[in-house]
């Protein structure tokens, strides 16, 4: 049962539960009319301690494509939590108004403090560098859209693998799936951490590699995750520029893939995909953007425990 | 070497790292009891190399539970009519409440200061706990 739950960390609901969110989510994306009125008389909170545009607008726009309301600020400064109230009192307070809340904070474990004293659900929507759950829900939807299948894929992840807990949350959830194959391409000094390799890859025997290059293996790749690296977290200039180019997808890089590969990045992006590869029918990240809302919508709607005939 | 008598009914707390014995003897509130009670410090000890030991005269009904998270070779002997009844070797609690207290600047802990600071028990060989909020894992010899 999903209904009255709350969403913290990505690995909250079990694999059967994610599924019916991305069920749900998936038939929403086909026929988003039919739950126009799902949510009506039901108001969604948005707490964002920090200012986070197009979270706040992606769960903003799911829920008003609900027929629900939307009631929250998008910083601090201008709210009561200014006088320093503080969390827990803030969630007493919104939990009188609305039916369910978001809640985003520069602060590590601060949805879950919320979730303490909420008799609403909470949903976080990004807690420091900490977790972003609907980021991986948002992941996992666009993939079983657009692969048919959450199973037997070879995912490539490219960039900051070592600070991106956006790749960490996604190696995690596709883990839980069956026959998936990593591909983990970054400098060495932005490889994935040793706790995500040995309890989560080795530990489940996942087929998982380890490269510097984009050219040596986009061919074998179903899906191609892009992040962002950026210069400083590269150890000196030489690396810098020797490796700089191979975390920056252009056309001529493109044309060793697959056909059917998609392009994926959690956005804003910088300069790792360049524009022209935006025309590429295999860029999806816009789509991206999209199912992120379709998810979101789901979500709202198990943990309301609304339903749609 | 300093002698102390063995006592007829208590408990004895033995192999407490050395120095670590007065910390729990105010955190038990031992300097408050009516009971006898005795804190002997640096005793030679063959797998400690110097130990501190608690004895407490007829007192058993004291929460121990926070030893385990000291320092957990420390071992507790009840003795009834001067026959040790119990030993108990302790297990680390799975949860712990406001013993530790975490330290990432990140945490919203550091921020929120009525909340209860929660650890998890995540490697009972290692000693390792994890904030219940974010994660962050220390083990208990560095704390
Ligand atoms: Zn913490």
């Amino acid at each position: 049962m999903l209904k009255g739950r709350h969403l913290l960390d990505p690995m909250d609901f079990t694999t059967s539960e994610i599924d019916e969110i991305l069920e749900l989510g998936g038939e929403i994306s086909k026929n988003p009319e039919k739950f126009s009125k799902a949510c009506q008389g039901k108001i969604l909170a948005t707490l964002f301690y920090e200012p986070s545009t197009r979270t706040r607008f992606s769960f903003e726009a799911a829920m008003l494509r609900l027929g629900g309301q939307v009631i929250g600020f998008s910083e601090p400064n201008s709210s009561s939590v200014a006088k320093g109230e503080s969390i827990a009192d803030t969630i007493r307070t919104i939990a009188c108004y609305a039916d369910i809340a978001v809640m985003r904070h520069p602060k590590e474990g601060a949805p879950r403090v919320a979730a303490m004293y909420s008799s609403i659900p909470v949903i976080n929507a990004g807690d420091g560098g900490h977790q972003h759950p609907t980021q991986t829900l948002t992941d996992l939807l666009t993939i079983k859209s657009l692969k048919g299948t959450l199973s037997n894929l070879t995912i490539g992840l490219c960039g900051d693998l070592k600070f991106g807990r956006t790749v960490h949350s996604l190696i995690k959830a596709m883990s839980r799936y069956e026959n998936n194959k990593f591909i983990l391409i970054s400098p060495k000094e932005l490889k994935v951490p040793d706790y995500i390799k040995k309890e989560v890859l080795e530990k489940n025997n996942i087929e998982f590699l380890e490269v510097e290059r984009m050219e040596d293996v986009i061919g074998k790749l179903d899906i191609l995750y892009m992040t962002r690296v950026q210069r400083e977290r590269f150890f000196n200039e030489e690396e810098y520029l020797r490796l700089k180019d191979s975390y920056i997808l252009d056309k001529a890089k493109l044309k060793g893939a697959k056909e059917d590969m998609i392009i994926l990045h959690p956005l804003p992006r910088v300069n790792e995909i360049a524009v022209e590869v935006d025309e590429d029918k295999r860029a999806k990240y816009f789509e991206q953007a999209k199912y992120g809302m379709f998810v979101r919508m789901a979500l709202i709607m198990k943990l309301l425990g609304v339903e749609v005939c | 070497m300093l002698t102390v008598n063995s006592i007829k009914n208590g408990i004895v707390i033995d192999h407490i790292k050395a120095g670590l014995g007065i910390k729990i003897f105010k955190m038990l509130g031992l300097d408050k009891i009516d009971s006898a009670v005795c804190l002997l410090m640096n005793v030679p000890s063959e797998k400690l190399g110097k130990k501190d030991i608690i004895k407490i005269e007829n007192v058993v009904d004291i929460d121990l539970t926070i030893l385990g998270i000291l320092d957990p070779n420390i071992t507790i002997n009840v003795i009834k009519d001067e026959v040790i009844v119990e030993k108990k070797k302790f297990e680390l609690p799975e949860r712990v409440e406001n013993v530790l207290n975490c330290k990432n600047p990140r945490c919203v802990t550091s921020i929120e200061k009525y909340i209860d600071h929660v650890f998890y028990l995540v490697d009972k060989e290692k000693g390792e706990y994890r904030c219940m909020y974010c994660d962050e894992i220390y083990t208990l010899s560095e704390v």
